[in-house]
Order: structure tokens, then C-alpha cells, then sequence
């Protein structure tokens, strides 16, 4: 099978692990190999987090510089900072909703303005996709429910495998009950949102 | 019930390396398990707490990793099933326990976990624990995925039990911390209770015995040996004349190289899954019509100094290399694609790597370092010890958990760091060799791990500290163990005593114990001034719960605060607090209400009392 590169970006607190929790089970229903691998501990206190997934024949668990297909980022300014995985084939997505690093808030650097972040990866990559993940969660009903939009996104591009239904089958089984129909209208708003 | 006692052999799951791990040991009839937490471990063991509430296996935390493996080395030799979870740092704590029960053995399995964390994602070393197997003589295995590491499991509780000693698995990060498929296995009926039979000269090891069991040790080595050497763990792939000898994720990294570079049938590949002793015959025979031998491990030259040796004792001398300058590293971790192109040199196939994006252009981006969460008492009490140590001359050492962090500015407070444990006996030696004050920072859990011996040492010796036990009421920076000073109780967890901090410190026969609500700034300020005042050894408790931990036990009581128009932008809030609640608008600070918790200390120290909760 051909072998398939994800990485996920985000902030601590923002649902990465369970959105690439959901997106691997998905791959396990259609029988897709997968692994993937991510950081825990330190890297959790406010900072980074990074998850990486591999779909396809391969026993590596995480991706080199260059080497990713595909990156969702679910903060703008760490889509750019993780750029370095993609190459100028990669397809990028990401959200627009800012977090601003505490950094930023102390005068230790400054965030850049949201469209030079968008075609500084625009210039690099093969494709950008971006969306305000923040507010279609909202919509969706929960504000907790951005990484689920953005995976959304992310089965729409249609680079993954992974189809729709077995996604929307394991948010169903992978998420808690009262929050299921909130992430599956989620999911189908960042699909619509790529689709548009 | 839990999902790692599913008794459905056959049915797939996707486990994250450590669940599969516990998994194996479920599997394997594991009947007793301790710990002392430490990433990346901690899945582990945190499974095995919540499996030991629902089945009869005994788990407990333990207060270090030493105490955790003499409990479980107890449990071995009366006949259960025991396992002994820690990172690779934590072997150190034990590691006098272990040297001598190497010695000695179990007569039930006793499997110790050791995982290692190369490029030191969350350790302050990356040792490479595969010297333990050598220093001590004790058979290591180590898995190259989760589902691997599930067998290895079951086969080192097997082969503990045959060779009578305990059994080190070694894991890296990036095993314990991937998610891949596994299939569940049969649960072996689990026996937890068993019986010791006295034997004191094969078990007290006075100087006579242990000569005696040295010899054992020596002899039990070379029936690991041969066990090295037919183990299905180290098996030779391929056959091209070209030899590639790997282990762990290395050979994750190494098999998908060979086939992007598209040189299957140019290479044959060693893989070492039994790494002590290492399987000198096999590596010989392996040899045998190589070429060229690539040695691809992360850490230290472990497998490529027994490789080398092993080549000299046949009188084989085509080039071996591993770790060098234009090859592999001793540093950090390793990746597919620096592994493809080393072999790639190495062996002179054509490669035309990956290009990354060209970074020029892109601008320097602000930072996101970990960071103390809103609302940590930490913050507080390290803004308090600021503000009381202005104008004195001071050392301040601090130890390993979350307050860590503190080092970090704006708080900027954490001087020296070592091991757990090492802010109270370096601050004894500092306090000596220095004419400054010195000031400790130790957690709770730190504080029963290894922080109490340094204290009496403060004491008989009549040092000069300050020691800041920094309690908030659990092992936060790992998940949120338990640790003697918890209440149980309070988390509906029966069967548990409490060991009170403040009655050990006193106990010791500290001169001075302040105990302190790090929230209320001014009495904390005065506390610490006074423990600075006092000469000899001194110790401020602050007590205040982790807010993180509050907040998924649904206990935070705080309204969130926010910035009224009184505000004339001194910024003390955002410069010395430094906490994530703060953005600023424009050039106006801001609360960010769903990140506040209501703790009040930027309000204490807000010169225009500008910071108020916000209205109903």
C-alpha cells in the first residue's frame, strides 16, 4: 500500500491525541495499518504537542523533516513552525484562530500578522487549506470540539485512506456519548468548509 | 471492565506502547506490580492501578524505585508473578537493590521495565540502560513496536522463571509512547499469592553466600548466552552481502529503508531483541560473508562494541562501524530518514533525499516553552521567595517535577539540578562551600522519594537552608499519582494510611517548620523572611493543591479575575507572575476568564488593586 504521512500540530489542551486517537481507529476499521506516535509528559505543560501517524506498510512510527504528505496544524503560528516536515508537494491545513504563546504576551517575540503566516506556508507547500476552526466549532456547539472540525478537514482533502463513515463510526464509539453529536456535526462543518 | 482485561483473544485494539506493555503482563498471569512514576513509563503502571481496583492483582506505588523493586523482589521469591515499572533513571534509585538481587534471583518471574528517553523529551539524561544488563549480568530484551514488546512480555516472565533471576526490558520512548495495532492474547489465570521458603545461606548475603552466588550468576550468564543466541528475538532477514545489525526503533528504520532505497536483496539485517548477554555466535555467523556491517543503534556503541569484539575473535576484518562522525550519533534520537541516508552513504547506494521546505524568509517566531499552568500554586509561592530574598545574596537549587519549570523567566528561580532529591543535598554542600543562603525547592513526592535523607543529613550536619517543600498534594508532573503525604481517603480510595509532611520535617528535629497557604502573598513573604532569619535548617510547607488536578476532579471553587480601568499598565502582573492567564490587547493586559482560576495572587500584587473577580 502506499505509504501515507500525517502530522498533527497543536497547543496543549487542544484535543490533538484524541483527534489522532479517532483518526487511527477509523484506519483500524478499514483494515488500514497505521501507527502513529506522539510526545507526553514536560511537552504537555502549555507547550507543543505533535503526533505523528503513518498509514500504509511501513514500521516507522515517526516522520522525518521533508517527509510529510500531509500537516494539520490546529494554531496558525505552530502550522508555521512545524513547516519544516512538508516539502513543496505537502499538503497543509490549517487553522486561523490564534493562541498566542505567553512569549508573545511578555514582548519576547512578536506573533506575525495571520496573512504573512498563511502565504509564508502558501509560497513553501503544494497546497494550503485554511479555516477558522474555532468558529465552526461553535457552531458545531462546543468549543472543544476544533480538532474534530479540523478532521473534517482533513478527510476531505482526500489524501488519507481513511474514509468519512468509518471516521464518523469511531467518533462515535471513541467519544463520550453526550458529546458525539456535537463532533459529528463538527466533523461534517470542517468537511463542508473544504468542499466550499 | 478495564480494557486490558478483555478476555477476547484474537480481537484487535489500538494500544498505545504501554498499554500493550501492561497488556502482556495481564497475559503473562502478573500478580503483583510496583512503581515509582516517571515518563515515559507511567501509562504502565497507571493501568495497573486501575486494573488492581477490579481483579486481584496487587499493584502499589511506592515511594522510590528502590523501595519499588525490593517490594516486588519480596513478591518474586515468595512465587507471584512481579513487575517492576520505571524511566531509565529511576534503575539508578534501585539500582543498589538490583546489583545484589542479581545476585540472589527470584523463584517467581520478576520482569523490571526500564524506559529509556533518548533525546530526553522529559528526563535530564539520555544513559543508555542497556549497561545495567552488563553491570549487573542480568538478561535485557527489548521490543521494536508495541505489539512485539506484548510478546516480549510474556516471554521475559518465562525466562526470568527459567534461568531464576530477574529479567530487564528495556523500551525507548518512542515505544512506549506509539499507538499501533495488537492482538489480544489468552489472560493466563494470574497467582497472587504464594509462600517464602527460608533458605538464609541463599539468601542473606553476607560475604560467604554472595561468593557463592556470584559463582550462580557467572554460571546462570552462560545459559543466557546460549538462550541469546537461539532466541527467535535476534533473527537474521535477507541475504545480500551487506549486513545491517539493529535493535529497537532503529530496526523500524532500518526495514523501511531498505525497501525506499529499493536494496532488498543487497542487505541482511540482524535484529538483536535479546541485547544481553549479546548473541556472539549468531553475530559471528551472521558475519560470515559480510561485506560491510553497519551497526545502527540509538545511545551509546552498545551492540557495536560486542560486535567488533565478537569479529576479532574470528579473525574478521571487513569494515564494522556504527557510531561516528560521518555516521551515527551518540545524541538523541534517531529518524527514518537520517537512518536511510547513513545507509545509503554507508554502503554507496543512489539517494536523493527529501527536501524540506526552504526556511529562509521565515521570520524568528515567539516561543512556546512549557509553561506553569494559570493558576499554579508554584507561581505563587516562587514570586514570594523573589519578593522575600530581594537583597540577599543566595543559591537556590530546586528538584525534578513540574516547579521545575520555575527556572524558566520571569520567575527565573532554580540554580542547580541533578537528580531527584538533589535540591536538599546540594543545598548541604552548598551552604558550606559558599557564604550565600541557600534556598530549596522540593515537591512532595520529591520530598518521600529522596528528599528526606538529605534533610536529617541538614540537620546532624547543622547546615544552613532554607528547604521550600512545594505540596500540592499529588505526583502532578507525571499524571497525578498518589504519594504517601495524598489523602486517600479524599479520592475514595481505601485501604491507604497518610504520612503527614509536617510531622516527618518535625520528627527529623528541624529548628524551624512554617506551614504557609502560598496564595495569600503577604503572609507567604513574611513566612519566608522569617525561615531566611532563622540560622540552621529551615523548612516552609506550602500547601495548595494542583489546580490541574482540581480542575479534572471537578473541584475548582474560583471565579476568574479580570483587569478593571484602574490598570496604569505597571505590568508586575505579566512581568513577575509570568502567568498564561495574561494577553495583552492592544497595549491593555487582559484575563483570559476561561484560562483563569480564580487564585487571586496577581490581584495581591497589582500596585493600583486593578485586578478585580469578574461580575455575575
Amino acid at each position: 500500500m502506499n505509504i501515507k504521512r500525517l502530522i498533527i500540530v497543536a497547543v496543549g489542551g487542544q484535543g490533538n491525541l484524541l483527534a489522532s486517537k479517532v483518526l487511527g481507529e477509523a484506519a483500524c476499521r478499514q483494515e488500514i495499518p497505521v501507527r502513529m506516535s506522539e510526545i507526553h509528559g514536560m511537552a504537555q505543560r502549555g507547550g507543543v504537542v505533535e503526533s505523528a501517524m503513518i498509514f500504509g506498510d511501513a514500521q516507522s512510527t515517526i516522520i522525518s523533516d521533508g517527509e510529510a504528505d500531509i500537516m494539520v496544524g490546529f494554531e496558525p503560528l505552530e502550522t508555521l513552525r512545524a513547516i519544516k516536515k512538508c516539502n513543496s508537494k505537502s499538503t497543509v491545513i490549517t487553522s486561523t484562530s490564534p493562541l498566542p504563546p505567553f512569549t508573545a504576551a511578555i514582548g519576547k517575540g512578536v506573533y506575525p500578522d495571520m496573512e504573512s503566516i498563511k502565504s509564508m506556508i502558501r509560497q513553501r507547500v503544494g497546497r494550503l487549506i485554511t479555516l477558522d476552526a474555532n468558529v465552526l466549532a461553535k457552531e458545531a456547539g462546543s468549543e472543544l470540539s476544533v480538532n474534530i472540525v479540523l478532521l473534517g478537514a482533513l478527510i476531505a482533502v482526500d489524501v488519507l485512506p481513511v474514509t468519512a463513515d468509518s471516521v464518523q463510526e469511531a467518533i462515535r464509539e471513541t467519544t463520550k456519548k453526550s458529546f458525539a453529536e456535537i463532533n459529528l456535526k463538527a466533523f461534517d462543518l470542517g468537511r463542508a468548509a473544504v468542499k466550499a | 471492565m478495564h480494557k486490558l482485561l478483555t478476555d477476547k483473544p484474537g480481537e484487535k485494539a489500538f494500544l498505545l506502547g504501554n498499554e500493550a506493555i501492561a497488556r502482556g503482563a495481564i497475559e503473562a498471569g502478573l500478580g503483583f506490580a510496583s512503581t515509582y512514576p516517571g515518563t515515559p513509563s507511567s501509562e504502565i503502571s497507571a493501568n495497573f492501578f486501575q486494573i488492581s481496583r477490579e481483579s486481584d492483582l496487587y499493584f502499589e506505588y511506592s515511594t522510590n524505585e528502590k523501595v519499588a523493586l525490593e517490594v516486588a523482589a519480596a513478591a518474586a521469591n515468595s512465587g507471584v508473578r512481579s513487575m517492576c515499572i520505571m524511566k531509565h533513571v529511576g534503575v539508578n534509585v534501585a539500582a543498589d537493590a538490583l546489583m545484589t538481587l542479581a545476585y540472589v534471583g527470584v523463584r517467581g518471574g520478576l520482569v523490571i521495565l526500564t524506559a529509556d528517553d533518548p533525546f530526553m523529551f522529559s528526563s535530564q539524561n539520555e544513559q543508555d540502560n542497556r549497561y545495567y544488563g552488563k553491570l549487573s549480568g542480568l538478561p535485557i530484551l527489548e521490543p521494536s513496536s508495541g505489539e512485539e514488546a506484548k510478546e516480549m512480555v510474556d516471554h521475559a516472565f518465562d525466562l526470568s522463571e527459567r534461568l531464576q533471576e530477574p529479567v530487564l526490558l528495556r523500551t525507548t520512548t518512542r515505544i512506549n509512547h506509539s499507538t499501533s495495532p495488537v492482538i489480544f492474547g489468552k489472560i493466563r489465570k494470574p497467582v497472587t499469592k504464594g509462600d517464602f521458603a527460608k533458605d538464609p545461606f541463599n539468601y542473606v548475603t553476607v560475604p560467604a553466600v554472595s561468593r557463592k552466588l556470584h559463582v550462580k550468576l557467572l554460571k546462570n550468564y552462560e545459559t543466557a548466552l546460549e538462550l541469546s543466541n537461539s532466541s527467535s528475538y535476534n533473527f537474521i532477514e535477507g541475504n545480500g552481502s551487506f549486513g545491517i545489525i539493529c535493535n529497537g526503533v532503529s530496526y523500524n528504520y532500518v526495514k523501511d529503508a531498505v525497501r525506499d532505497l529499493d536494496v532488498e536483496n543487497k542487505i541482511k539485517i540482524l535484529r538483536i531483541g535479546f541485547s544481553h548477554p549479546m548473541p556472539n555466535a549468531l553475530i559471528q555467523k551472521f558475519l560470515q560473508g559480510c561485506q560491510k556491517a553497519l551497526v545502527v543503534e540509538e545511545g551509546e556503541p552498545y551492540m557495536e562494541e560486542a560486535v567488533k569484539s565478537a569479529a576479532q575473535e574470528k579473525g574478521f576484518t571487513n569494515p564494522i562501524n556504527g557510531k561516528g562522525p560521518d555516521l551515527f550519533s551518540r545524541l538523541f534520537e534517531f529518524d527514518p530518514g537520517m537512518v536511510r541516508a547513513k545507509i545509503a552513504s554507508y554502503f554507496g547506494f543512489a539517494y536523493a533525499p527529501a527536501a524540506p521546505v526552504d526556511l529562509t524568509g521565515i521570520p524568528d517566531l515567539p516561543q512556546r516553552p512549557p509553561n506553569l499552568c494559570a493558576g499554579c500554586s508554584h507561581r505563587a509561592m516562587f514570586y514570594a521567595v523573589n519578593k522575600a530574598a530581594e537583597g540577599i545574596p543566595n543559591i537556590r537549587p530546586t528538584d525534578i517535577g513540574c516547579y521545575t519549570l520555575g527556572f524558566l523567566p520571569p520567575l527565573s528561580t532554580g540554580d542547580f539540578l541533578i537528580c531527584m532529591g538533589s535540591s536538599v543535598g546540594t543545598g548541604c554542600g552548598f551552604s558550606k562551600a559558599t557564604n550565600k543562603k541557600v534556598i530549596s525547592y522540593i515537591g512532595d513526592s520529591t520530598f518521600f522519594h529522596s528528599g528526606i535523607p538529605g534533610l536529617i543529613n541538614a540537620v546532624f550536619n547543622n547546615h544552613d537552608i532554607t528547604l521550600v517543600i512545594l505540596d500540592n498534594h499529588t505526583t502532578a508532573m507525571t499524571g497525578h499519582q498518589p504519594h504517601p503525604g495524598v489523602d486517600m481517603q479524599e479520592l475514595k480510595l481505601e485501604g491507604f494510611n497518610r504520612v503527614s509532611i509536617e510531622s516527618v520535617v518535625k520528627g527529623i528535629g528541624v529548628g524551624h517548620v512554617a506551614m504557609i497557604r502560598p496564595y495569600n502573598i503577604k503572609k507567604s513573604i513574611a513566612a519566608i523572611r522569617e525561615a531566611l532569619a532563622y540560622k540552621g535548617v529551615s523548612v516552609v510547607i506550602a500547601q495548595q493543591s494542583c489546580v490541574l488536578m482540581d480542575k479534572s476532579l471537578k473541584k475548582l471553587r474560583g471565579k476568574p479575575f479580570c483587569v478593571s480601568d484602574r490598570c496604569k499598565n505597571h505590568r508586575n502582573c505579566i512581568n513577575d507572575l509570568g502567568c498564561p492567564a495574561f494577553y495583552v490587547e492592544g497595549s491593555a493586559v487582559r484575563i483570559n476568564a476561561a484560562l483563569c482560576t480564580g487564585c487571586g495572587v496577581c490581584a495581591q500584587i497589582c500596585p493600583e488593586h486593578a485586578i478585580v473577580p469578574v461580575k455575575d
